[in-house]
């Protein structure tokens, strides 16, 4: 996968997402991206994004246009210096929360996208990452 | 007859300020005694878990408040994310447009007034 372009922008606070998903839309406008492709990658985005500000107190989001055999896609890669995930298999699950949200935010994001990624070690961080093909389905 | 609240959301909201839309409306329905609220939503291009909450909240507080929701004014495509996501949004009235809720909200209306006149029983037994 080839990383075309490439920016960064840093959550701290809530009002940090406004920001974010304005950002992510114009990657996806740009590369010509269906508005359902759109929403779905930003649905995605918004929960992740939210989970990171959540449990790991914020922390760096990197959104790339991808390119890989004839297709472009925008990746969206989450990094936090959180407590960390301790059992993954577990916050995969549909309705798993250690928060009061419905434990819908990891699945669901997942459900969304092309490509999930999620890599966790407790005390150093969580990373997410996510890709959506701009014609993928 | 109550009166109905028309909220229409005009931005994308971030979590505080949909966490601000809830008090604000339910605090509105007890002061106006308002009997339904319309929430129109067509502006609207992201409706993630959190939001879909509130959505799903505020039709719940209003239904203990005696008052009925309607979400109108959809985008497919976040209808379509809504349920891949796999949000259901229960006790949430939809219709199409603010029009169609409008109709949607005062036929509920309508019909609880009659039901408790037992105005429906005597129709269903006459015919």
């Amino acid at each position: 996968m080839i990383a075309l372009n490439k920016e960064k922008i840093s959550i701290e606070k809530e009002q940090d997402v406004v920001f974010f998903r304005q950002r992510l839309k114009e990657h996806a406008v740009k590369i010509g991206m269906s508005v359902l492709n759109q929403t779905k990658l930003i649905t995605a985005a918004s929960e992740l994004v939210r989970n990171m500000l959540k449990y790991g107190g914020g922390g760096e989001i990197t959104i790339e246009v991808v390119n890989e055999k004839m297709q472009v896609g925008v990746r969206v890669i989450f990094a936090d210096k959180g407590p960390g995930i301790p059992d993954i298999s577990k916050a995969m699950q549909d309705g798993y929360s250690t928060g009061k949200s419905l434990g819908l935010g990891l699945p669901g994001a997942k459900r969304l996208v092309n490509e999930f990624d999620i890599k966790s070690t407790v005390g150093v961080g969580t990373t997410v990452s996510i890709v959506r093909w701009k014609n993928g389905f | 007859m109550g009166e109905f609240l028309l909220v229409t959301i005009q931005v994308d909201m971030y979590d505080r300020l949909a966490l601000n839309l809830e008090n604000d409306l339910v605090t509105m329905i007890k002061k106006v005694e308002a009997k339904g609220v319309l929430i129109d939503i067509s502006a609207v291009s992201i409706v993630d878990s959190f939001m879909g909450r509130i959505l799903g909240n505020i039709a719940t507080m209003s239904k203990i408040l005696d008052a009925e929701t309607v979400v109108v004014g959809m985008q497919p495509a976040v209808a379509i994310t809504l349920v891949e996501l796999g949000l259901p949004l229960p006790g949430v009235h939809t219709a199409l447009d603010v029009e169609k809720g409008m109709l949607l909200l005062q036929k509920k209306l309508n019909f609880y007034e009659e039901d408790e006149d037992g105005d429906l029983d005597q129709h269903d037994s006459t015919e």
